[in-house]
């Protein structure tokens, strides 16, 4: 696939539920309470549990692997977390993924992307840069 | 109160250890993530967000206060299965803006003299 700078890539929807964020905390060995133990996240302020910032993120990175062909041809990947992903229990939460081709410099390319949740931006900067 | 004296201190882990195609298949089976050949780019997290956790905790930072601010990796090379890795954790930078500290730690996995991957966690102590 060839890309040019202001391509706008497919987006692409990735359900989050409560059950796959103990999958990732299994998998990531990040097990804080937040992220599954919704009297404890409450305790803490929060509105309910929350997805990892990571997972929002590695979710982010399947749908860059994807853009590029494969995991194996990212070579950056960067984002700021802006907004907690609110996952109440029993709800598959929509988290929606788009990109823009930002650069094309030789054999690399440099994509800005857009995490939507609720309507509301998730990931800040978020940015990565795969081989073509 | 991060103790400023551990800036530019780096931690190297005295072990290498090695991905086993068990953790990486996991990782990609919680993310959806068909392709276990190889580990999925922000697979290293899992690695080095605990070898910095323990220098945080070492240097005098309250971890049940953080909440992570961002995140950046350099991949020169994917991890694979049967990869022996070591990882070595930097803080930074460490300052403190509108009365939270904001700690930014460097992790640096090596396979032997090959540098693979460098992250970046830029992580908030909440005031």
């Amino acid at each position: 696939m060839s890309f040019q700078v202001g391509d706008e890539l497919a987006a692409k929807t990735f359900l989050i539920n409560r059950a796959k964020l103990v999958a990732y905390a299994n998998a990531s060995g990040d097990q804080n309470p937040i992220h599954q133990d919704e009297d404890f996240a409450k305790s803490v302020g929060l509105e309910n549990v929350i997805a990892h910032g990571m997972f929002t993120m590695a979710l982010a990175g399947r749908y860059v692997s994807e853009l590029a062909g494969g995991s194996e041809k990212v070579r950056e990947f960067s984002a700021r977390f802006t907004k907690p992903v609110v996952v109440p229990a029993g709800i598959d939460v929509e988290l929606i993924l788009s990109a823009k081709v930002s650069a094309v410099e030789g054999n690399q390319i440099k994509v800005d992307l857009i995490a939507i949740c609720d309507e509301v931006k998730v990931l800040g900067m978020a940015k990565a840069t795969f081989l073509a | 109160m991060l103790n400023p004296d551990v800036v530019g201190r780096t931690y190297k882990g005295a072990n290498s250890f090695t991905v086993s195609q068990e953790s990486i298949t996991n990782f990609a089976l919680a993310i959806g993530e068909p392709n276990t050949s190889v580990a999925p780019p922000t697979f290293s997290i899992s690695i080095s967000l605990t070898e910095s956790q323990a220098l945080l905790q070492e240097s005098g930072l309250d971890w049940t206060r953080v909440v992570h601010g961002d995140q950046r990796f350099e991949i020169y090379r994917p991890l694979v299965a049967g990869d022996s890795i070591i990882c070595s954790s930097t803080i930074e930078s460490a300052r403190v803006m509108a009365g939270n500290e904001i700690v930014t730690v460097r992790s640096d996995l090596h396979s032997g003299n090959e540098l693979l991957i460098s992250s970046w966690s830029t992580l908030v102590v909440r005031a």
